[in-house]
């Protein structure tokens, strides 16, 4: 089972999530109010971390474990970044969580966070419904 | 070592562990970090309903699938064997904040008064878990991604896009908490 690897790293990341308490709902609440650093400290950490290790693998051309090339391919612009942009981040200050932490709220036993799963998977199809129709 | 596990981690500790994600599913796999996909992936498999947008070949980023029920078990771990029995620790100025709007319970890292079964069927519960719910599920989606695939892995690529919707997360987190929710709380 080649997926295996994927879900150990989700598992190490689920603990994080939980432990570092940014699952919380109340953590968002003090990074939406300008209350506390920790959550800026945590995606600023991750973000310098997750550059520099773009740019050592670019410069340095390292492949993966199996020698595959490592590829990166460029995010394409449109509006619908800003629409949908504002519209996740309405949400994601109301649920206190992105979806990365739904599973993990989940996991760690708020049960009513699955009605707020179910939702997100209604609002992702609702989406592709619509999606001729939205402006992008 | 357990009891310094137990407890809170630092952020710094948390954005290095989180940061190398990145670089870990890169090295596994060629794989792209990035969380809200896994819900086009579900609705792909579960209900396509003949819609082009979910007329994929879903198989091929089951790894996505793997990796958001490790997260799934991770978090029930973290909760079962290696919980902090304190109350979470939060900013005075946020609780003086929360309490105007009944919020006072920190026992949990999720406000009981918000999050229990009781309120599912409550206005409150349509509030916060389905709106809330539908415009995560929505808003990431029309957006491209979330906070994982644009603000940790694009800004991680120096991708410009991913800089504007973390933008515009931010400026609709800022909306919600500080404009609407209190307004809410008002109407509740």
């Amino acid at each position: 089972m080649k997926n295996i690897k994927y879900l150990i790293v989700g598992i190490a990341f689920g603990i994080v999530f939980v432990k570092a308490e940014i699952i919380s709902w109340f953590r968002i609440q003090e990074m939406f109010r300008l209350q506390s650093f920790f959550m800026y400290g945590v995606i600023g950490t991750a973000v310098m971390v997750g550059m520099l290790s773009v740019f050592l693998i670019k410069k340095f051309n390292i492949k993966t474990l199996d020698g595959e090339v490592i590829t990166f391919e460029d995010k394409p612009f449109n509006k619908g970044l800003i629409y949908g942009g504002l519209i996740f981040g309405i949400g994601w200050a109301i649920t206190g969580a992105c979806p990365g932490p739904l599973f993990a709220q989940i996991g760690s036993g708020y049960m009513v966070v699955i009605v707020t799963f179910a939702s997100a998977l209604a609002g992702t199809w609702v989406y592709g419904y619509l999606k001729e129709k939205l402006p992008h | 070592m357990i009891e310094l596990i137990k407890q809170p981690w630092h952020w710094a500790i948390a954005g290095i562990l989180i940061g190398l994600t990145v670089p870990t599913l890169l090295l596994l796999g060629n794989k792209k970090f990035g969380i809200s996909s896994s819900l086009s992936h579900i609705c792909a498999m579960c209900i396509p309903a003949k819609i082009p947008f979910f007329q994929y070949d879903w198989k091929k980023e089951i790894w996505n699938l793997y990796f958001v029920t490790g997260v799934l078990v991770g978090g029930f771990l973290a909760t079962q064997f290696l919980t902090n029995p304190n109350d979470i620790i939060v900013a005075e100025s946020t609780k003086a904040n929360l309490a105007t709007f009944g919020i006072d319970d920190y026992s949990k890292l999720l406000p009981v008064q918000i999050f229990s079964i009781e309120n599912i069927f409550t206005l409150t519960g349509f509030f916060f878990f389905v709106i809330g719910g539908f415009l995560v599920g929505f808003g990431t989606r029309y957006a491209g991604g979330c906070t994982s695939g644009h603000s940790i892995m694009g800004l991680s690529n120096l991708q410009l896009p991913s800089l504007i919707a973390t933008c515009c997360f931010m400026v609709g987190g800022f909306f919600s908490t500080n404009v609407l929710m209190p307004f809410v709380f008002k109407l509740l």
